[in-house]
């Protein structure tokens, strides 16, 4: 069956590496700021835009992504919310969109009117950290391709080869590469071990392009993973760079500048 | 039907392994190996070993005579506040420990709320000389400091989590974030029947020992080995699960879940989860847990910090769901209450999770003379403080 177009797979077809995709809480700082974090950072020239629901126990990630959705939530954002937010500005965006978020949520809303409401928003793509790919597979993969977005599974320096054979094949548009076992925004700098990792999974011949997240924060992080993917995911270090305080737009094009000059 | 966990970790629509990729190998390890392993004869010789001569079982059985004639049943008591350590977490926490050893670790972390399974966890850690780190919420720290001496007096380094409310569930999530960031060597002993699979078989299946162990003390006490109804109190449900194991497929037997339902099940501060909760998805399993209609996970209220979570295993979700258990609910007081009652009418103080399980025969109907167990899964002593507050206030 053709596959709907998608901006994710697009971009992928238009450029095949130094993808930079920048990571945010939706609703923090403050939700009043989410439409000019979007265009802040389409302005900035990032590739994609990954926007988190937050939530009450996001088991994967590290303490800076989890008090910034708890911000998020005492400031009163909903999925509701976010949905109307994202329609209301999708026309003036038009960088692909991709929701990050923990599956409890997506069941909670329902999972057939979730994944329509990401289409009819204009959400491009998905990454649902706890969500088994077997679920996927037996539940949600039909909806999901037939809303036309493209999901995202993580692999790690532990995912067995089989297994990653499997997410190259449930995967729509890229792998998101976990850099090192940890949660996010844990640790500075990479290592040998994690060269030798990014390195073994490039000779594997995946059909999917592959981004690298966790840990990077910095514009030597940036170039590391461009060199051995087709690029990265930042987060916690642009949360970080937000709660500066001072204006979205200049913070957001700062931090941009400094990882990709 | 039977009521068993099915390949992928479910019973009926509730459990699988709902886990970040990071997870996964850690997870699949353990699912791969924990029958396999817990099955040979090497492994079942140090289990029985210990639980043996270490822990104390067989705990006994005690029939509650005064209890009894009050209420007008023939009352017996699982006495799991006589093992080591003062509760029945330690059986699976022997459990987990031999798995782990088997598995080649040499790293052990935990959750802990009241600090009972804690202990249980520094205690067979000092037992196998392990390192142990313990995950415990900040507040809980502040209102059970005697078990957190006890586990630093043990070895064990108790890791405030301060996420969150800071209490049981950010515990568990810190824990998660442990085993996350240390894949290799660690193993995260979870100390209920919740958890992604095989969590809440493996545990259910270390503390079925109590149920077994009912069964032929019952036997030789009354001439049968079913009772008419098993009575005990949930928060994960851990010691429900081991309590109701071997009569999960004995429909005569009742089996009574009691939760806590705080200051009232309707008032905003509860933790009866089987009312209050909604399908969702907790600490990797699906279950039902209490949740706003957003899906965020809403902190429940209970005086014991045993049953101050706001899941509850899947294989209770499923029992309750399926009306294979009836489910009770107790409040503050009511548990408050019972504690005194039964310290005065059997020289037992127990635990304030089992003191909700006792205040369940005000509010269920039986008929006369019929036996009923009631698991009593730990002792009071953490408790004293809240007891002496009640006793100063009356």
């Amino acid at each position: 069956m053709q596959q709907p177009t998608n901006r994710i797979q697009d971009l992928f077809q238009r450029k095949s590496g130094g993808i930079l995709n920048i990571y945010f809480t939706a609703g923090h700082p403050d939700p009043k700021d989410f439409p000019a974090t979007l265009s802040a950072l389409e302005a900035a020239g990032v590739d994609f835009i990954e926007i988190g629901m937050p939530y009450s126990d996001p088991l994967a990630d590290g303490p800076t992504i989890q008090e910034s959705g708890a911000v998020a939530l005492r400031k009163g954002t909903t999925l509701p919310w976010l949905f109307d937010q994202i329609k209301a500005i999708r026309a003036q965006i038009h960088t692909p969109l991709i929701l990050m978020g923990y599956f409890n949520q997506v069941m909670q809303y329902g999972e057939a009117r979730f994944f329509e409401k990401c289409q009819e928003a204009g959400v491009d793509g998905l990454i649902l950290p706890d969500l088994p790919l077997l679920e996927y597979e037996k539940h949600y993969k039909d909806l999901v391709e037939h809303a036309g977005l493209a999901i995202s599974f993580l692999i790690t320096p532990q995912t067995p080869e089989e297994r990653i054979r499997k997410i190259d094949e449930l995967t729509r548009g890229f792998i998101y590469m976990v850099s090192d076992s940890s949660i996010t925004g844990a640790k500075a700098g990479i290592s040998d071990k994690q060269i030798a990792y990014f390195e073994r999974i490039n000779g594997m011949g995946l059909r999917n392009p592959r981004l690298i997240g966790f840990g990077i924060s910095t514009r030597e992080g940036y170039d590391t993973a461009c060199r051995y993917a087709q690029g990265a995911i930042i987060g916690s270090a642009f949360i970080k760079a937000l709660e500066q305080g001072g204006e979205v737009k200049q913070a957001t094009s700062e931090f941009i500048g400094q990882i990709r000059p | 039907m039977t009521i068993a966990v099915d390949e992928n970790g479910y019973y009926g629509e509730f459990g699988g392994a709902f886990i970040p990729e990071m997870l996964y190998p850690n997870v699949e390890e353990l699912r791969k190996n924990y029958l396999k392993i817990t099955q040979e004869p090497e492994f079942q010789q140090q289990f029985q070993h210990l639980l043996k001569d270490y822990v104390g079982r067989p705990t006994p059985l005690f029939l509650a005579e005064r209890l009894s004639e009050q209420y007008g049943a023939q009352i017996y008591l699982k006495r799991e506040d006589l093992c080591h350590t003062g509760a029945h977490k330690i059986n699976n926490t022997i459990g987990q420990i031999l798995l782990a050893r088997r598995l080649g670790k040499t790293r052990i972390i935990a959750e802990t709320g009241a600090g009972q399974h804690g202990v249980a966890t520094a205690t067979v850690c000092a037992l196998m000389g392990m390192q142990c780190i313990v995950y415990m919420g900040s507040v809980d720290i502040e209102r059970q400091a005697p078990n957190v001496a006890r586990m630093r007096m043990l070895g064990a380094e108790v890791r405030p989590a301060t996420s969150g409310s800071q209490t049981l569930k950010d515990a568990t999530n810190e824990a998660i974030r442990d085993w996350i960031n240390n894949p290799v060597d660690t193993h995260y002993i979870i100390g209920s029947v919740v958890g992604p699979h095989p969590y809440p078989d493996m545990v259910a299946r270390f503390q079925s020992v109590i149920s077994q162990e009912m069964k032929a003390q019952l036997l030789e006490k009354t001439g049968k080995e079913n009772p008419h109804a098993v009575i005990a109190c949930v928060g994960g449900g851990s010691n429900a699960a081991g309590a109701f194991y071997h009569y999960l497929n004995a429909p005569e037997v009742r089996l009574i879940a009691v939760e806590a339902a705080g200051e009232g099940v309707d008032t905003g501060r509860s933790a009866a989860t089987s009312v209050l909760g909604t399908r969702g998805i907790i600490h990797g399993s699906r279950t039902l847990l209490m949740q706003t209609p957003d899906g965020q996970i809403v902190e429940p209220h209970s005086i014991s910090a045993g049953l101050d979570y706001p899941g509850i295993g899947p294989l209770h979700a499923h029992l309750i769901q399926t009306g294979r258990a009836e489910a009770v609910a107790v409040t503050d007081e009511e548990a408050l209450a019972s504690a005194f009652h039964v310290a005065r009418k059997e020289g037992i103080i127990p635990a304030l999770e089992t003191a909700h399980a006792f205040s369940a025969l005000d509010k269920i109907r039986f008929e006369r003379d019929e036996v009923l167990v009631i698991c009593l899964s730990g002792r009071g002593d953490k408790d004293l403080a809240a007891y002496i507050r009640h006793l100063e206030a009356h």
